[in-house]
């Protein structure tokens, strides 16, 4: 129900799972329950239930979870803050709590602590063009990606309004439009664009991507690496699909040769497969790396949204005013 | 009536099919306008807008149909005759799941509503949704499903004990109750279930009656007896129709015995039981109250009289059922019609109703595509040259598009709109207010799978435009190479160098240095890249690179003229270098671009030129000609050769 669903952000609530949605500019909070009514495909059968819900003014395109409560106004706007139709709209959130980092289609980047009423810092113009998405890389640095093709590193703990290091993509300037940092190995950041294509980066060297994969048919609107698993990632798009992107096949099949030869085997861990420092998602080898892609949506009509997952359970959102829960991903 | 459907979409018009507008105002936002036409009728069109899709619950129809909506114009055709029905009929069923799912939502919005009008207000959609079901139900039934007699007669009994609750409370207060049979509404019950031909729960009750009432027993079994042999159709291919009709003859002899015989005439609950079960009409019509509408009377009568009913006889019954019932005391009401038309089978009157009944094209679009697939629509083509089903699904589709979210919708019922959807489609999708820009890609997404390239190049000037205003130069880009409008990126371009010649630097350099392939897409835009990188050569001391792309600029015409003066102005310091930096070719190139320029400044204008722009022409000269001198030196010697 409600308008489409523009973000979905599924967290821990307390001890039960639950799902915040946002719909028809209106923020709420539902209880997925809990395990006991699980049907044939390990889909929830009863309905969810509607914790909280809060109004906000015009669309809500993006949301993280925070415990505290603040409101900035007019964070965003196009030259006169004053006027009625200055408003600019916010693209882009992200918290890592007290902290929080807006971005939006004025090209500016605010911080703002929880527990201050103003914003800490402001970067005017940081973009020329729309900015889309931010994510923190480390606690001080943040990445941006914006529609002219390129992904900026911004350096908080500068005082210059400049980024230190700016990536773009070869070819055309095709908009990148989500950005999402490995959650172990920060050197590698993955951005969506708007002709449904995936870019690995590897910040540490070039300018330039890793690797292109061409995906979907339309534009990505998120991208996501699982948090606690992070050969894992998932993509979803307007032409409908959400797909999970599975290396962790192709590091397993790593030759242990390498390994008895003797050589320097700084390269490879013991333990568990995603400790591995030479991550699947920079090899380019196709001959050696498999990667499983499935599309997760079986009959896809309209746009997905926002994605997000925690655990086993997969949560999105899509235009046709639908949200979905899938609590046994790897199932 | 032009005037009027050239509105914008927010406003609905509700059309019957003599085009006559139907006049409804809408406590001061309605908005008038004046008919055109004939001469003799000057009519006032009072606009209403659709407020039907703003309720929140009716939304989960609208999505959930759209969605069965695109899965039945996706399905296969190749499945043929039984299989296809079957299929069809699913669909139906999926419809009807939806508006039943609606309906719960709404009564417990409207359970839990506080303010008194939006409890009418949701109270009132549920009747409405719950109307809907029943006609649409009937429609499967007869149409969609098709049922042939025997069948027909079971799928109406379901019908009506689906549809008739009023009297629900009662049944469950009296078997609810300690002794049943004790209760004052027990034979009201025992009425119930025998009129909706339950026959198992009212065999139940009298055995109760039985135990309780030792008098009656062997009444209560003789009844029971006849009860349970009560033929009736059956859905599989177990008996033919004319071995039931001989059974149920046989049958029927044996209760005109019973009743005739006066077995039942110490109990009158019972006798007029016994009557009912012959089919006597008027037995029937006493309990009027527990069947509360003619159609249920209806149902109840076939039961009993004519339980091999063929489809097409059925229109008969209606009409005297709906007589007898009424009798004339009240009038049909709009409800009352539908269904009438049903039973006579007049689908193109059903539909015609019920756009005049509902308040919105939901119900009629969905409905009319549905029969349409069953290819029970004659594609006589309406007055403008679409059939039917493609009418109601623009305007149902129209409807949608005045809502901020849901004319996605809209986009996909266009799409299997064959003759006009295209055309209302591209007319529509232009004058969706674009707030964000997330809003605007969605947009442009679906115009760019539809090849509808106008209307991309609109979306993105018309977005370009608006980021120029609000000084997002970058963004304006984004728009113009999306558009591949070569015409706004020359825009742009001179825009940045506009900047440039006020402030003397360039902004947003972190666009101007990454413009990589997009910098080909117009003349000024490559200008614009080169330059910048002429200034980027120079801060890198690069000077005979920088030196040499300058000329380029001016020699290859990538520069506008009107720029060649600030170049020029830009190579002085590299003339003044203590290192000679253009050789003498350059030189006379350079000479030649500054005589090209001054040549081509008629006399007033050089008149009209201040001392400034004299002096620098005067410096051009002597650097340049300081220069040619130094160079040609330099040239001429052995080492510098």
């Amino acid at each position: 129900d409600g308008t489409s669903c523009v973000s979905v952000c599924a967290r821990c609530l307390a001890k039960s799972d639950g799902v915040i949605s946002i719909q028809d500019n209106r923020i709420s909070i539902w209880s997925v329950g809990d395990l006991g009514n699980v049907g044939l495909n390990g889909e929830y059968q009863g309905e969810p239930q509607l914790l909280c819900d809060i109004r906000h003014n015009g669309d809500v395109m993006d949301m993280q979870t925070l415990s505290a409560n603040q409101r900035w106004e007019k964070a965003h706007y196009h030259v006169d803050r004053d006027a009625s139709c200055g408003g600019a709209a916010c693209t882009g959130v992200i918290c890592s709590n007290p902290e929080i980092v807006t971005v939006g289609e004025d090209g500016r980047i605010n911080l703002f602590r929880a527990d201050q009423k103003d914003a800490v810092r402001t970067i005017d113009n940081a973009d020329s063009s729309t900015l889309h998405a931010v994510t923190f890389l480390r606690t001080t640095e943040i990445l941006t990606v914006n529609s002219i093709g390129q992904l900026k590193i911004w350096d908080l703990r500068q005082q210059r309004n400049e980024p230190s290091q700016i990536f773009s993509l070869t070819g055309d300037r095709v908009p990148l439009h989500c950005v999402d940092r490995h959650p172990n190995q920060q050197h590698i950041v993955a951005t969506g664009g708007q002709d449904g294509m995936l870019s690995i980066w590897d910040i540490r060297q070039g300018t330039m991507p890793v690797s292109l994969l061409n995906a979907h048919e339309a534009e990505m609107w998120e991208v996501h690496f699982h948090p606690s698993n992070p050969d894992h990632l998932f993509t979803c798009s307007e032409d409908g699909s959400l797909w999970h992107w599975d290396t962790s096949t192709s590091v397993s099949e790593k030759p242990s040769f390498l390994h008895q030869g003797g050589r320097s085997t700084t390269y490879f861990s013991h333990n568990t497969i995603n400790q591995s420092v030479v991550s699947a998602w920079l090899s380019n080898d196709p001959t050696k790396d498999r990667m499983e892609i499935t599309n997760l949506i079986p009959n896809q009509t309209l746009s997905v949204n926002s994605l997000d997952i925690l655990g086993p359970c997969l949560v999105y959102g899509t235009d046709a005013e639908a949200i979905y829960v899938n609590r046994h991903l790897f199932a | 009536s032009e005037q009027a459907a050239g509105e914008k979409p927010h406003c609905e018009l509700q059309r019957t099919e003599s085009c006559k507008v139907q006049v409804t105002a809408e406590g001061g936002k309605g908005k008038a306008l004046c008919g055109e036409g004939r001469p003799s009728s000057s009519c006032v069109f009072v606009v209403r807008k659709d407020q039907d899709i703003y309720i929140q619950t009716l939304r989960k129809l609208f999505n959930e149909s759209h969605g069965i909506f695109i899965g039945l114009q996706r399905s296969e055709e190749e499945f043929a005759g039984k299989s296809r029905k079957t299929q069809l009929v699913q669909v139906s069923k999926n419809y009807r799941s939806v508006i039943r799912a609606c309906m719960e939502d709404m009564h417990q919005a409207a359970v839990s509503a506080r303010d008194p009008a939006l409890h009418s207000q949701y109270s009132t959609q549920v009747s409405i949704l719950s109307a809907m079901e029943l006609i649409w139900n009937l429609c499967e039934i007869l149409f969609v499903e098709a049922a042939v007699a025997g069948p027909l007669l079971l799928r109406l009994l379901d019908w009506v004990r689906l549809h008739v609750c009023d009297v629900d409370n009662m049944v469950r207060e009296v078997l609810s109750s300690e002794n049943p049979s004790k209760h004052e509404l027990f034979w009201n019950v025992v009425d119930v279930f025998v009129l909706q031909g339950r026959m198992d729960e009212a065999r139940h009750l009298l055995s109760k009656e039985a135990s309780a009432n030792p008098t009656s027993v062997n009444m209560c079994r003789i009844l029971d007896d006849l009860m349970k042999k009560m033929p009736v159709p059956s859905l599989g291919n177990t008996q033919t129709l004319t071995e039931m009709e001989l059974k149920w003859q046989h049958w029927h002899e044996e209760c005109q015995r019973y009743l005739q015989d006066g077995t039942f005439a110490s109990n009158s609950h019972m006798e007029s039981i016994c009557k009912i079960l012959l089919g006597d009409e008027n037995a029937i019509l006493e309990k009027k109250e527990l069947m509360t509408t003619w159609y249920h009377f209806l149902v109840t009568r076939l039961l009993y009289s004519h339980p091999t009913v063929k489809p097409m006889e059925l229109r008969f019954y209606a009409q005297s059922s709906m007589d007898l019932f009424l009798g004339g005391e009240s009038s049909p009401e709009p409800l009352d019609t539908i269904l009438m038309a049903a039973f006579e089978f007049e689908l193109h009157q059903v539909i015609k109703e019920c756009s005049i009944a509902l308040s919105n094209w939901w119900f009629v679009a969905h409905l009319t595509d549905l029969l349409d697939h069953c290819k029970l629509l004659q594609s006589h083509n309406l007055y403008f040259g679409s059939n039917m089903r493609e009418f109601l699904l623009l305007e149902y589709a129209s409807g949608l598009f005045s809502h901020y979210s849901l004319w996605q919708l809209g986009v996909d019922y266009f799409d299997h709109c064959p003759e006009y959807g295209r055309v209302y489609l591209e007319l529509h999708i232009e004058r969706i207010p674009l707030n964000t820009e997330q809003k605007a890609l969605k947009v442009l997404r679906i115009c760019e799978q539809r090849q509808m390239h106008e209307q991309v190049r609109s979306i993105c000037k018309i977005m370009a435009m608006k980021a120029l205003r609000n000084n997002r130069l970058g963004s304006a880009l984004s728009w113009s190479i999306r558009a591949k409008d070569a015409a706004f990126a020359t825009l742009i371009s001179d825009r940045f160098l506009k900047d440039y010649c006020e402030k003397g630097c360039f902004s947003d350099l972190d666009l101007i240095d990454n413009l990589g392939p997009s910098m080909l897409l117009s003349d000024r835009l490559t200008f614009l890249g080169k330059y910048r990188e002429f200034h980027r050569l120079y801060g890198e001391k690069r000077f005979s690179e920088a030196a040499k792309l300058l000329l380029m600029l001016m020699t290859a015409h990538i520069a506008p003229c009107s720029f060649w003066m600030t170049l020029l102005t830009d190579a002085l310091p590299l003339l003044e270098q203590k290192e000679v930096i253009f050789s003498a070719e350059q030189t006379y190139e350079l000479m030649r671009c500054l005589e090209d320029l001054t040549a081509g400044k008629s006399d007033k204008q050089k008149f009209q030129d201040d001392d400034v722009e004299t002096m620098k022409v005067e410096m051009l000269r002597l650097a340049l000609a300081r220069n040619l001198a130094r160079v040609i030196v330099k040239e001429g010697t052995l080492e510098g050769s």
